[in-house]
């Protein structure tokens, strides 16, 4: 059963995924992170539709966690074109957003072909375990990709503050929740334990791309080398 | 197996990327010189003056002022970051001590980051009693 406290969480999403698109339309950035403000626009429905399943069907019937499940899924999918985006942005004087686009569609069909692999060894559980290997491997090569990105922001000395945000951003959404779904699979009752951590996760990247979109004009420039985690 | 590995890599790749992330909060702050007032108050003459242990006490200072909302979550963000400095000074940099400079320079720029903080809070509150004051005459 859902508490008070999940519901001001939800809505707390809600509100900052919207202030995402607000604030690149108020910025004048709607269309050159189009893909970004689709996956949050994206997102904002997905959260309405689910309020209703959950109304409609409660919050432990499996209806609830499917769509739960397979809705995070897609959306998923959906940041992982807007990761896309963010590539082709970063690549956009080489030409190779072509190349980009292969490469991801083929990671994402190895990705959803690797976990239903998984899954088909312990057929006995496949629905339910299915959807959260894929979410799980979903992230992780999410992570693979961001952390990717980031090398290539670092080697070619990406300097544009808002860009290298946005993608900082992402790669800790994509490895917090990639950390989240592998301690489920490796301890499943884990999942009531952890509370309200994925909640509270997911209101950290609309929140960090409001405040890139808001406070940082497309003209700020940074160095990348002062990023760097490891001393340069 | 997997999802220990999967676990493992995205412990670190979210550090790293978390620090990373503060670091370019931090590094925004680090171009803006400090006003005057703020320069007696924290006794910090420039970037370069800073130290590590003056955060705690301009964070305490930055409490003092009223609070701008456009920064809360900056930050909240960079304290956390200092946290976990504080951490890995206690724990990685014991074992590892040439990583002790590093992370004393990471929490200087927190320190200047507060510092700038603390430095467009004064004149915020200088607005708003500016502002009350003009509204009472």
């Amino acid at each position: 059963m859902l508490g008070s406290f999940d519901y001001v969480l939800w809505t707390v999403g809600w509100l900052l995924e919207l202030s995402v698109v607000v604030c690149s339309v108020y910025r004048g950035a709607f269309l050159k992170y189009l893909a970004l403000n689709l996956y949050m626009t994206a997102s904002l429905t997905a959260g309405v539709a689910r309020l209703y399943v959950l109304i409609h069907y409660g919050f432990t019937s499996p209806q609830y966690f499917y769509f739960y499940y397979y809705s995070d899924a897609l959306l998923t999918i959906g940041l992982f074109f807007a990761l896309i985006s963010l590539y082709s942005r970063v690549l956009e004087e080489m030409k190779a957003e072509r190349l980009v686009r292969l490469g991801s569609i083929l990671l994402l069909a190895g990705t959803a072909w690797f976990s239903y692999g998984i899954v088909q060894q312990s057929a006995h559980r496949l629905l339910t375990h299915f959807v959260v290997e894929l979410s799980q491997n979903l992230y992780f090569v999410g992570l693979i990709l961001t952390y990717l990105l980031w090398g290539t922001i670092m080697k070619l000395r990406e300097t544009r503050t808002r860009l290298i945000q946005l993608v900082l951003s992402l790669g800790v959404y994509f490895s917090g929740f990639a950390a989240i779904y592998a301690l489920r699979n490796l301890y499943p009752p884990l999942h009531t334990l952890l509370g309200h951590l994925p909640q509270f996760l997911a209101c950290l990247l609309p929140l960090a791309w409001a405040y890139a979109f808001w406070r940082l004009p497309e003209s700020a420039r940074l160095a990348p080398a002062r990023l760097a985690a490891v001393p340069r | 197996m997997i999802a220990a590995i999967i676990f493992v890599v995205s412990i670190v790749t979210f550090l790293q990327f978390f620090t990373s992330y503060c670091r370019s909060l931090i590094a925004a702050s680090a171009k803006q010189p400090l006003s005057a007032e703020t320069r007696d108050v924290t006794g910090i003459a420039d970037r370069v003056a800073a130290r590590s242990e003056d955060y705690h006490r301009i964070m305490q200072l930055l409490q003092l002022c009223p609070e701008r909302p456009h920064d809360r979550g900056e930050i909240r963000a960079v304290h956390a970051y200092f946290r976990l400095l504080r951490t890995f000074r206690l724990t990685i940099g014991r074992l590892a001590p040439s990583l002790q400079p590093w992370t004393e320079t990471q929490g200087a720029r927190c320190a200047y980051f507060a510092a700038v903080a603390l430095d467009r809070r004064i004149a915020f509150s200088r607005d708003i009693v500016a502002s009350q004051i003009n509204l009472t005459y």
